[in-house]
């Protein structure tokens, strides 16, 4: 993805210098028509065309947000009933993530979903240990992990 | 014009005190390290989040002036805050602070004295 980046940057530096005209309209116009050949060569490079990384990206902030809102109206449930009625507790996750900047943004993601977050990454990396507002709801809560979030973001690192 | 711009920065400034509040009632209230970490961490972030971008549309609005400090600040405190929240929940864990009575399950404990029978 870093290498088409800078392809692109460079196709549009190139383009700036072709047409002898140094504004900022001039390099959006070239990295424009970079990106569109970039698209067109899009077979000769190792990794797949780079917008769509670029997309995920932007899904996962999406998810980011919806989930601190989410969480924060759970944690409002808990804090405002008259009584305290919850059952706490840690459970352990597998992970089948594996490069360590993927493990830590998918503890920043628990740490922000409704009443969850990461207490220990185990040393190998292969299990998280969260700690749960509410442990009843846990296998909901591994479901939605497993499902949105390791998805998220195995969309962005691939 | 002034009056709805008015209207959605006090919106979000009184939301995010709100937050903040109800964040400071759950330290008081709830009852261990952990269930306490869940409020401070999570609605005190969404607060400070709230406050600062109805000072953000204050500026943008009001002054006409883009003031990109607060929208860094934003960020900065977006990706701290969770990991604040993880380090001293953690700590407390190493040194032994006890789960609150009410807790049913604790599947670090058994991993960790698994680990000291292998050795």
């Amino acid at each position: 993805m870093a290498f088409q980046l800078l392809l692109n940057v460079f196709l549009a530096f190139t383009w700036m210098f072709l047409s002898n005209d140094y504004s900022p309209l001039a390099f959006f116009k070239g990295y424009f028509f970079g990106l569109v050949v970039i698209f067109f060569l899009r077979r000769f490079f190792h990794r797949r065309f780079y917008v769509y990384n670029v997309i995920a990206v932007i899904r996962l902030l999406m998810i980011f947000l919806i989930e601190l809102i989410k969480s924060n109206l759970s944690v409002f449930k808990v804090i405002l009933s008259p009584k305290l009625k919850m059952t706490p507790g840690i459970f352990a996750l597998e992970t089948e993530l594996e490069k360590d900047w993927e493990i830590t943004i998918l503890s920043n993601l628990i740490t922000l979903t409704p009443g969850t977050f990461v207490l220990e990454v185990s040393d190998d990396n292969k299990t998280l240990y969260i700690h749960a507002m509410d442990i009843d709801d846990v296998e909901q809560a591994k479901l939605d992990i497993k499902n949105t979030f390791e998805k998220a973001i195995k969309e962005v690192s691939r | 014009m002034t009056e709805i711009s008015n209207f959605i920065i006090g919106f979000f400034i009184l939301l995010g005190s709100i937050l903040s509040l109800v964040a400071a009632i759950g330290v008081v209230r709830l009852p261990d390290v952990y269930t306490r970490n869940h409020a401070a961490s999570k609605s005190a972030t969404l607060g400070v989040i709230f406050i600062l971008f109805g000072l953000f549309l204050y500026y943008l609005l009001t002054e006409h002036q883009v003031n990109s400090r607060v929208l860094l600040g934003i960020v900065f405190v977006f990706i701290t805050a969770p990991v604040a929240g993880h380090l001293i929940s953690r700590a407390a864990y190493n040194i032994g602070v006890p789960l609150w009575k009410g807790s049913v399950q604790d599947d670090l404990k058994k991993a960790r004295s698994k680990k000291k029978l292998m050795r």
